[in-house]
């Protein structure tokens, strides 16, 4: 694609794109240069280095929250780090379901190990802005926009247990 | 493995193939695999050496329009895929064939002759453990002449159709929440809601997935015959129109009904709920009863 994309000078000039936590603003940088193709392919590759989840969690998802909007199963969890501020995130979806797989990834990529401000300061449209609307259909990205809902409704929530004060 | 199923039970054995024909045929140069999943990626993972992908969402769809594809841009995707007019068609993929067999029925209405599903879909072949590659498939255009038309009218109902089709089968393949009206989408897919729940008037509720077994596979003659024939009520009726969300769950029942039970004028309401759910004045039943078909 050429540099007038539009999908990519937005990503470029949008004000809020400077705010983006820097592990996200690289992920959406690494799709936007891509091609349709590309970013399909881009995606599976997320959806293969998807962590596995640690022994504490393996064989039981009843300790972890289900995302039912996604059109496969995939469950999620956090881990609160209070003394840093900093939240762990892990997922689980099957191998037959790649592309929930891969926004997972993206989402693990992008967020994980950051503070619960820079989660909960993430743009709720981080979908649209890694450009896979067209290949991916935007009936699809929903998926995404509720993990990523999902795991700031989680920090909030316990934000509003530890420290009530701060849950803004 | 199990043993080989006698697909000469369903009144058109010749829509059907098994895994094994498909691991016997799949290199025959009249035959094109093609590759339909609920999950865009999941062709790529992995699929049957020489299937192509076929995505429901991006290639059979107007991309302005809810529309399907009109005859010209059919037959340019058509021969994209190295299809012909004589080209043997086998369709399958993932969650019991669901988009493979929505997939089969835009293909039936552009009128293209030989069209299969492979019984179990992408998941019998996966548990048989056959084999699959990433390879991709070599694209080996072929010449696909235009379809005059685009037959709207044969299996295929719009919302007029369904008004002067009361007061005979109607069958609703969505959940049971979506039918009585507690929800107004499917769990999972919240975007495709409708503004009013439950369903239209006197429509017998047959969730699409009944007509599956747990390996993806069919069920048999006999066991479909109970579920649409007797506990359905559709009988000996010659018209019946399926429906569902937005007309892919109703594929897979569009195709039990035409080819396996052998029903003649089966009609698949693709406007489905999003469209009657959203309507003005259409009118719709609440609750886990059929209700009565209003008077024409």
């Amino acid at each position: 694609m050429s540099t007038t994309d539009p999908e990519r000078s937005a990503a470029r000039t949008d004000p809020e794109s400077s705010a983006l936590p820097e592990q996200l603003a690289e992920v959406i940088e690494e799709f936007a240069e891509l091609e349709e193709r590309q970013k399909l392919e881009m995606l599976l590759e997320f959806s293969r280095e998807l962590p596995d989840l640690p022994e504490r969690y393996s064989g039981s998802y009843d300790q972890m929250e289900e995302v039912v909007e996604c059109q496969s199963p995939l469950f999620l969890t956090v881990e609160y780090d209070d003394d840093a501020g900093t939240a762990e995130l892990f997922f689980a979806a099957p191998p037959e379901a790649p592309t929930t797989r891969g926004f997972a990834a993206i989402l693990h990529e992008g967020l994980n190990g950051l503070s619960y401000e820079q989660i909960l300061g993430v743009p709720d449209d981080l979908s649209e802005r890694l450009g896979l609307a067209r290949a991916i259909t935007p009936l699809r990205l929903r998926g995404m926009t509720a993990m990523l809902g999902r795991i700031k409704r989680n920090i909030r929530a316990h934000l509003a247990e530890t420290a009530p004060g701060r849950a803004g | 493995m199990t043993e080989a199923k006698d697909f000469s039970q369903y009144a058109h054995p010749e829509a059907l193939v098994s895994t094994d024909w498909v691991a016997q045929h799949k290199d025959d140069p009249n035959v094109v695999l093609l590759e339909s999943n609920e999950d865009v990626l999941l062709y790529e993972t992995g699929h049957i050496p020489g299937a192509q992908k076929i995505d429901w969402h991006t290639d059979l769809n107007d991309s302005v329009t809810r529309d399907f594809l009109g005859p010209e841009q059919f037959a340019d995707f058509a021969a994209s895929k190295g299809i012909t007019r004589e080209t043997t068609i086998v369709f399958y993929g993932d969650k019991s064939n669901w988009w493979a067999a929505y997939a089969l029925w835009v293909f039936t209405l552009f009128g293209h002759a030989d069209l299969r599903l492979m019984d179990g879909g992408r998941q019998k072949w996966v548990a048989e453990e056959r084999e699959l590659t990433t390879e991709p498939t070599p694209a080996a255009p072929a010449e696909y002449p235009a379809p005059a038309v685009r037959d709207d009218s044969t299996f295929r109902a719009f919302r007029e159709d369904v008004l002067e089709h009361f007061g005979k089968p109607l069958v609703d393949v969505r959940s049971p929440l979506e039918y009585s009206g507690e929800r107004t989408h499917m769990e999972g897919y919240e975007q495709e809601g409708a503004m009013r729940g439950g369903h239209i008037p006197s429509a017998a509720s047959v969730p699409w997935a009944k007509a599956a077994n747990e390996d993806g596979t069919f069920r048999s003659r006999a066991e479909l015959e109970e579920i649409y024939t007797e506990q359905a009520g559709l009988g000996a009726a010659d018209e019946v129109i399926a429906y569902c969300r937005i007309g892919e769950r109703s594929s897979h029942t569009w195709f039990v009904l035409q080819h396996l039970l052998g029903y003649q004028n089966v009609r698949n309401y693709d406007g489905s709920w999003t469209e009657w759910g959203n309507a003005v004045r259409l009118p719709i039943t609440t609750g886990d009863q059929p209700g009565e078909a209003p008077a024409r």
